[in-house]
Formats: structure tokens, C-alpha cells, sequence
């Protein structure tokens, strides 16, 4: 059984002095060259004339970089079928960001003013940014996808009501706090070292492998932390690494490239916007008979992975609730602006709002708390426990997670505080809802289910431990080293947790989709058995005693209660015994299948659960709201650590908060994006978080599949808790036409958005008196 | 060609002296000059905290203050920060109680801390929200950012 859990952070005592290490504070590297990458102003257009002569004569510049000066390929996309991404763009401009040239130099500073002197001679052409104008043009990067069960416009036909309506989202801005950035160094005969801010070494690895026109075992990447992922390091990193590489190829100096904070906010993928169209069919009893689900994405001028977390949405446009008659579909759209990618929750949090704001309808037209229209349609097995595609999906801890979150959280009696203050109240109006989140685990392209681990044991006893995941800031290797800790019984100060790199574990997949302790931590496990049990053996061999008579504790060797050899003395006796001291573990998720091409499978593993309850206030005059207080009653299984799961939690939370209450990506018309910095663009501070949140971990919920000691994964469902918020503000607004219009909100509910929600409630309640 | 200027002041407890052009930040001088890699470049213009730093013990955002504007005066960065009664449980905290994630906002919340605890020695959790709401922090949704320098607070007040 696991030890009772005392771990903090395994790096924490050296981010509290400065003594942990990022990429750019790696500073023994001697010719260090800094790279500046020049990126287009323009969002669509032909790139006619690019005069680099003065660049290539400003003080300190040692090489220049674009297109021509690319070794091997010139794509970025990894993808098989080409997803069309250059490095450096050779002819067609498709996105402002897109990078042109890059100068390398002797300092940042010389770089950026040698990019300045650049003469670059671009013809506009009309570029589609919006949604809306994607629409129009039908300008779709990948075919649509559609799942469809029963008979849906028949089922809506003859309902006794129907709803339509549309809904946008946002996108948002990962807003890591550590930058892109990579580091590259050349070695002997050809190869390369990066060291680089990347959830995905060996992506970074394949990617320079084509960009330099060299085999993968050419290349070496290495990560030992990141400074804040959010999925915008899984595919993003290769900007930096590829012209660090380059460069110092072309140069044979170590090159890093760091992203100023406005560049990166220009040049890099961010989440997905959505248009959701939305109709649905339901009788007095509140059951959706049938819905239509029409997912439009802005895929940017990429692919990237836009078509896994467009299928990612449609897998989660079910959230909680059975839907019997259904077509779902997603088109996937290409625009003129940066190309989107994973982030947190990777489309499934988009896919939720759609079926969530159905509800909300269902809710208004019945004139029922929207809570009671949630429990309805919610899964239950055995005759509503199937989803759209295909997977059993078993709801008892979801039912009990909102039946017990109901009950501590007094959502009852408070909404009817609430609308009891509402009456009094004529400026500021509360709100309250309680949402649900079930978020499928498991990476959705089956082959990425996978994961390795090497541990070594020296003589000494102390032990080093490499896996293929990245620490982000999870607590990934905190949890990993739990696990060997509890394997081999020693100290957690004898194992050192080394950088991920792609010299120890190949092929690695990439620290996302919530997996990453799944996968790592039963791939560390796995090497940690190995280990223990040849020490087991060797232990049986030299004491003449039978195996299952031995074992080890706190860093004995033991028979029965009694110990007998330290495990260092045990090491050491294996090394002079001629026993191999290192293992590598391997691990696939077991049981899981989804055809992309039919839309029907099991691709999760299982599902993790939760349900919050946000109460808010909104001023009608300013559209200005504050969220009030937070419950959350979340399902992470038997906890590998508690505080860093609550931490997720929280954090995810507030993360998803922000994206859909505050954070507003502005692009103009000409697709020149307006919130490039943190003075434009808000993240939450400490001031948004909301004065009480009461977070709590289902307990006694051992997770019901074989994962690593029955825990669940907890990176990205929580941030799906938030949803509960924009319900609570819906809920709120609707008080102005006594809860019988939908406000209709859009994400993110700015005061903007909030007051155009209000004028239109206050309007149609007029209307309809 | 940029104009440099020589400088005299008090790192982390030591004399520097050093002669810097007329345009470079603090940040980039204690980066890239003194290899002082704790405090972070997050944004460069003074939005996230990644930087703050203590100039004659107030905090300040090191990417937005001139390196020439240090001269005779007292600097301490996260790494200047002595052992002693009132670091070491501030430190501690920040370690120990989950308000550490991915750890690139950490050195400037404990310097901010710093600050905030030297001058409400007692913080309550509005003072604290004021003090801390020029650092930003992506991972954790400041609570336990929150509760670490309240608790170090509480320990003043039983010390």
C-alpha cells in the first residue's frame, strides 16, 4: 500500500531560492548566439521582395536566416499527410506571426535591431479571420465529422418544444509564464543538443531531424522543466528549436531563441474559437428527444492538431447527459490567423457548452431550475449508458458526486436566497448554478497511449530515474517519484529525477491529455518492479532463503519483520553477484479502440468526474461581475497526492474562469491581433479568484480500472468546473426578465457581453409581457 | 554605438560595481551581467511580477527599472534573500504548501512576499490580494499562494 502522503514539489526548496533552472537561465554555454525571428505583419498575402543586406551588416550579426537556409524541409506540421506549416514562409503569407527571417547575432539586443533595418515588400490579398467569414467562404482545412445516433430531426420534429439558438466562444491565450525558448548546441559530427521549453521532446527531435535534413539519433532534446505548458509547448516549441537549430548548424555556435512575451502571444497557436449552432426537440419532463449540435472551429492557417481537438469536442458534446437522437457535427475551418492548438481541455470544453446551453434553454422554456433538467437527462445505466459513440459509460459516481455536492454546497435553499435578494436588488444581481463534467481519459490517437521509463541503481544505493513525461508544473515527477519510492522503500532523496530527454526514453509521447502520471507512472512502476524483484533474487541466492520469504521496507531487506541488509548493502551485493542494476519499463493502455473514420469506439480508458457549484453577482449597469463562492467535489480516484490534485484543480479552475469571463482575443479586420500583451490581455489575477472555494476530493473512489494505484488523472477536467461560472452569470442576468428568457451568453462573458446580454433579456422580457 | 555609465551599489548583501550601457534594465543586468537566473523574464513590461525584485527594500519590477537608476543603492534579489527568521519560514511555506507549480512566478511571489510581509507584518488576506496582484501566476489560482504568506503572517504574530 502507499505511504501516507507527505511529498511537497521535488523541486520546490530550489524554485524558492532561484536555484531552479529554466532554459534561459542555463548560462555555462560559451559563444552563446541569440536569435531574433521576424514574423509577418500581414495576414494574408505573397511575400514579394525580402532585402536582408542592411540586416546582414548591422553590428554583431553573425547569420540570417528564411526559407532558403532551411537544410532539410522547410514544414514544422509533423504531420504525414504535410499539414502545410513552414518554418520560414517562402512565397504565400496565410497568417500575421508567420515568421519571415531571423537574424542571429552576438546579442538579443543586436539581433532585434539588425531585424528592424529589413526591407520586406509584401502584396495584401483578402484574408478570411472570422468564424463567420470562414463560413461564408466554406473555407474548411479538414473534411467535417459527424456522429450521428438515432433520428434526431424527427425526434425534434415531434417534440412538444423546440429550442435553437447559437453560441460563440473565445479562444484564449495560454499565457505560460515562461516563454518559448530553446537552446541549440551543436556536437561532434553532426549532431545536435537542444535543450527546449517543450510537453513534447521527441516531437522537437523528429521536427529538426527534417528541418536539418538529418536522421532522429542526430538529435538530442532535453527538458528538465517548463515554466507552464497548458498545451501551448506540445507542438509549439518547434518555432524556436527549429531556427536555434538551424542556426547553429549553419554556424556551429550553441543559438538560443527566446520569444519576447508580445511575439509569442503573435506567433503562437492558442485555443480554438467556436461557433456552436444548436437546436433541440424536449416534452414537459425536460428530456432532450433530439438535438443538432453544429460545431464551426477556427483552425487558423494550420492544421496542426486542430482535427484531434475538434474530434475531442465532439466526443465531450454529450458532457454528462444521454443523448438518444443526436447528430453531431464539426467543421473545421481554415483562417488567416495564428493556428490553433491543444490547450487544456483540448476542444472538450467547447464541446460541453453546446449541450450545456441546451440545457439552459430547456431549463427557461420549462421554467424549471436548470439543475432538475441536468439530473434528467444525466446518464444512467442501464438503459440511458451509452454514448453517442458507442462507449458504456457507467454514472454512478457522477451521480453521486452531484447528489453529495448538491446537499454540502445547499444549492437549494441558496437559489432561493438568491432570487429572494434578487428582488430587492434592482442594480446587483446574483446568480447560481451547479454544472457537471465528464471528461474522457486516454490520448484519443490510440498509438500515443504509450510511455517508458529507465532507472539506474548505483553501487552507492541511490538510484537515477528517467520517464517520458515533462514537468509542467503538475507535479508529474513528484507523483512518478512517489511510486519508486514506494517500490524500492528508499528515501525520496536518494532518487534523483532527471530532465526528460530523448537519449533516455525514444519515441516518447507528448505530456498531454491528462495522461501523463497514467502512462510515466505505471512505466515507472513497471522498471521499479523489475528492479526489486532481481534484488529479491539476489537476496534468496546469497541468504539461501526463498523469495517469497523476502522483501523490502523502509530500506531493508527483511525477513518477516526482521532486517537484515540495507538496501545499499543489497545494491552492492547485486553488482559483485553480476546482476544488471538498470530496468526500463514500458507501458500501453490496455482496452481501448476508436475508429476515427466511423466515429465509434472506446477511446477512453475511463472517465474522470466532477460537478462545482459558482454563485456570482453581477452590476447591471456596468456589466462588471464578481464570483462570490466556489464549491467543487471532484473525483481524482485513490490520490497519488492530494495537495498537488486540489492544486490542479484550483488552478484549472480559475484557468477556465478566465477563459470564459475575461480573456478577449481581439483581432482587426485585417487579422492583426490587438491583445499581443498582457496589458491587453487579461488573465486572472488574484483579485478575480473568488472569495470562498471549498474544494473537495470524492473520497473512498478507487478508481475502477487497473491505472497506477487506482488514481485518475486530473490535469484538464477540472477546468471544465468553470462552465458552472457563465451558468451562474446566465442565471443572474435572467433575474432582469424574471427568469423566463435565456440570456444567451457569449464566451467570454465580458462586461461587453454581459450588458449586451442584459439589453437583449430586458428587451424580449418586454416584448413577451 | 550605446553610452555606457559606471555604477556603484549593494547586491544581496556585496558591493558591485560595474559599468553598463545607458539602456539596459535591471533585469538584463542581473541576468545576463551577474548571472543572477532567479529572477524571471515573463513579460518585460512590468505586467506579470516574474521579475520583482527589492530596491532599497520596496519591490519593483526589475524589466521596467534601469540598470543606471541602481546607483548607491541597496538591491536584494530571490537569491540575496539571507537564512534567517524571517526567510526561512517564508521559504519554507512557499515550498511546502503547494503554492509552488510550475515555479516561474515563485521567485518573484516570495520577493513580493518579502515585501508585503515587511511592511504588515501581520497581512490579512485583503493586504495580501493587494500586494500580490501584479504577480501573476497561471498554475495555481493563487490560493495557495494566498494561504502560504498568511501563514507565514500567523507565525509573526505567535513569534
Amino acid at each position: 500500500m502507499i505511504m501516507p502522503d507527505r511529498n511537497y514539489h521535488e523541486s520546490s526548496r530550489a524554485h524558492v531560492t532561484g536555484a531552479a533552472l529554466y532554459a534561459d537561465d542555463i548560462s555555462n554555454i560559451g559563444n552563446l548566439l541569440h536569435g531574433c525571428v521576424q514574423a509577418s505583419t500581414l495576414a494574408r498575402g505573397t511575400l514579394c521582395a525580402l532585402n536582408l543586406e542592411r540586416v546582414r551588416q548591422s553590428p554583431g550579426v553573425v547569420a540570417v536566416l528564411t526559407a532558403a537556409d532551411v537544410p532539410g524541409v522547410n514544414d514544422l506540421s509533423h504531420l504525414p499527410d504535410g499539414g502545410g506549416e513552414p518554418l520560414f514562409i517562402e512565397k504565400e503569407i496565410v497568417s500575421e506571426g508567420q515568421a519571415v527571417f531571423a537574424v542571429i547575432a552576438d546579442s538579443l539586443d543586436n539581433a532585434r535591431q539588425a531585424a528592424k533595418l529589413a526591407v520586406v515588400e509584401v502584396e495584401p490579398s483578402s484574408a478570411v479571420i472570422t468564424i463567420n467569414q470562414a463560413i461564408d467562404a466554406d473555407s474548411k482545412i479538414a473534411p467535417s465529422r459527424k456522429i450521428k445516433v438515432g433520428d434526431s430531426t424527427r425526434a425534434i420534429d415531434n417534440s412538444a418544444f423546440q429550442i435553437n439558438g447559437s453560441l460563440y466562444t473565445g479562444g484564449q491565450e495560454h499565457f505560460y509564464l515562461e516563454g518559448q525558448i530553446s537552446i541549440a548546441i551543436p556536437k561532434e559530427s553532426g549532431a545536435m543538443t537542444v535543450i527546449a521549453s517543450t510537453q513534447h521532446p521527441s516531437e522537437i527531435q523528429s521536427t529538426l531531424a527534417l528541418l536539418l535534413g538529418v536522421s532522429s539519433n542526430s538529435v538530442t532534446v532535453q527538458t528538465r522543466r517548463i515554466g507552464g505548458g497548458f498545451g501551448g509547448k506540445e507542438s509549439q516549441g518547434s518555432l524556436c528549436a527549429g531556427v536555434a537549430a538551424i542556426a547553429a548548424q549553419l554556424t556551429s555556435q550553441p543559438v538560443k531563441v527566446r520569444l519576447d512575451r508580445d511575439q509569442d502571444m503573435i506567433m503562437t497557436g492558442k485555443r480554438h474559437d467556436f461557433r456552436i449552432d444548436y437546436k433541440a426537440g424536449f416534452d414537459n419532463d425536460g428530456l432532450i428527444r433530439g438535438v443538432s449540435l453544429d460545431y464551426a472551429s477556427r483552425c487558423g492557417h494550420s492544421l496542426d492538431q486542430s482535427k484531434a481537438v475538434n474530434d475531442r469536442a465532439l466526443l465531450h458534446a454529450d458532457n454528462a447527459y444521454y443523448l438518444e437522437n443526436a447528430t453531431l457535427t464539426s467543421h473545421r475551418y481554415h483562417t488567416n490567423t495564428t493556428s490553433n492548438t491543444a490547450f487544456r481541455g483540448f476542444g472538450a470544453p467547447q464541446g460541453m457548452l453546446g449541450i450545456e446551453r441546451v440545457i439552459e434553454e430547456i431549463a427557461f422554456t420549462l421554467q424549471q431550475d436548470p439543475l432538475d433538467i441536468r439530473l434528467a437527462n444525466l446518464y444512467r445505466t442501464p438503459n440511458r449508458s451509452v454514448t453517442p459513440y458507442g462507449q458504456e459509460f457507467d454514472s454512478k459516481v457522477l451521480v453521486r458526486i452531484i447528489g453529495e455536492l448538491t446537499e454540502h454546497s445547499e444549492y437549494r435553499s441558496r437559489r432561493k436566497k438568491i432570487r429572494r435578494f434578487n428582488q430587492g436588488s434592482p442594480v446587483i444581481k446574483k446568480g447560481i448554478a451547479l454544472t457537471p463534467v465528464k471528461f474522457g481519459i486516454s490520448f484519443t490517437a490510440i498509438h500515443l497511449n504509450q510511455a517508458g521509463a529507465l532507472l539506474h541503481i548505483y553501487r552507492d544505493g541511490s538510484v537515477q530515474l528517467n520517464h517520458a513525461g515533462v514537468e509542467m508544473g503538475q507535479g508529474l515527477h513528484t507523483k512518478i517519484l512517489r511510486i519508486v519510492q514506494d517500490i524500492l522503500t528508499i528515501e525520496r532523496s536518494d532518487i534523483r529525477i532527471m530532465a526528460t530527454n530523448t537519449e533516455k526514453i525514444p519515441n516518447t509521447s507528448p505530456t498531454a491529455a491528462s495522461a501523463a502520471t497514467d502512462l510515466n507512472g505505471m512505466a515507472a512502476a513497471s522498471a521499479a518492479t523489475v528492479l526489486h524483484d532481481r534484488l529479491i533474487k539476489v537476496a534468496s541466492h546469497r541468504l539461501d532463503l526463498p523469495e517469497a520469504e523476502l522483501s523490502l521496507s523502509d530500506g531493508f531487506l527483511h525477513t518477516g519483520d526482521k532486517p537484515i541488509m540495507s538496501f545499499n548493502e543489497l545494491v552492492n551485493e547485486a553488482y559483485l553477484q553480476r546482476v544488471s542494476l538498470f530496468a526500463t519499463g514500458f507501458y500501453r493502455t490496455p482496452d481501448i479502440n476508436f475508429d476515427p473514420d466511423s466515429f465509434t469506439g472506446s477511446p477512453f480508458y475511463y472517465y474522470a468526474n466532477g460537478a462545482a457549484v459558482s454563485e456570482v453577482e453581477v452590476d447591471l449597469l456596468t456589466g462588471e461581475h464578481k464570483v462570490n463562492r466556489v464549491d467543487i467535489l471532484h473525483e481524482v480516484g485513490q490520490s497519488l497526492n492530494e495537495e498537488i490534485d486540489k492544486g490542479q484543480i484550483e488552478g484549472g479552475f480559475i484557468q477556465g474562469m478566465g477563459w470564459l469571463t475575461m480573456e478577449e482575443l481581439v483581432w482587426n479586420d485585417q487579422g492583426v491581433l490587438q491583445t499581443h500583451s498582457p496589458s491587453t490581455y487579461k488573465i486572472p489575477t488574484c483579485r478575480e479568484r473568488p472569495s470562498i472555494v471549498n474544494i473537495d476530493l470524492l473520497r473512498d473512489a478507487p478508481n475502477q480500472v487497473e491505472s497506477i494505484y487506482r488514481s485518475k488523472a486530473v490535469g484538464e477536467p477540472p477546468l471544465m468546473l468553470s462552465i458552472s461560472v457563465l451558468h451562474a452569470l446566465s442565471d443572474a442576468i435572467s433575474s432582469v426578465a424574471n427568469y423566463r428568457i435565456c440570456p444567451q451568453l457569449n464566451v467570454p462573458a465580458t462586461p461587453e457581453h454581459i450588458l449586451e446580454s442584459v439589453q437583449r433579456v430586458e428587451k424580449l422580457g418586454l416584448a413577451s409581457v | 554605438m550605446s553610452l555606457t555609465h559606471e555604477i556603484k551599489f549593494t547586491l544581496n548583501g556585496s558591493p558591485v560595481s560595474l559599468t553598463i550601457p545607458l539602456t539596459m534594465s535591471v533585469l538584463t543586468m542581473l541576468r545576463d551581467l551577474l548571472n543572477l537566473t532567479g529572477t524571471k523574464y515573463g513579460c518585460g513590461e512590468g505586467e506579470c511580477g516574474a521579475c520583482t525584485i527589492l530596491i532599497d527594500g520596496v519591490s519593483v519590477n526589475a524589466c521596467l527599472k534601469f540598470a543606471v537608476d541602481c546607483d548607491g543603492r541597496t538591491l536584494t534579489t530571490v537569491e540575496g534573500l539571507v537564512a534567517d527568521s524571517r526567510n526561512d519560514p517564508l521559504r519554507t511555506a512557499f515550498a511546502e504548501k503547494g503554492g509552488v507549480q510550475c515555479g516561474f512566478c515563485t521567485p518573484g511571489m516570495v520577493m513580493q512576499a518579502r515585501h508585503i510581509l515587511d511592511n504588515y507584518p501581520r497581512a490579512n488576506e485583503s493586504q495580501i490580494k493587494r500586494g500580490i496582484e501584479g504577480n501573476l501566476c497561471r498554475c495555481t489560482g493563487y490560493k495557495k499562494i494566498i494561504e502560504t504568506i498568511a501563514s507565514v503572517g500567523e507565525l509573526d504574530n505567535k513569534g
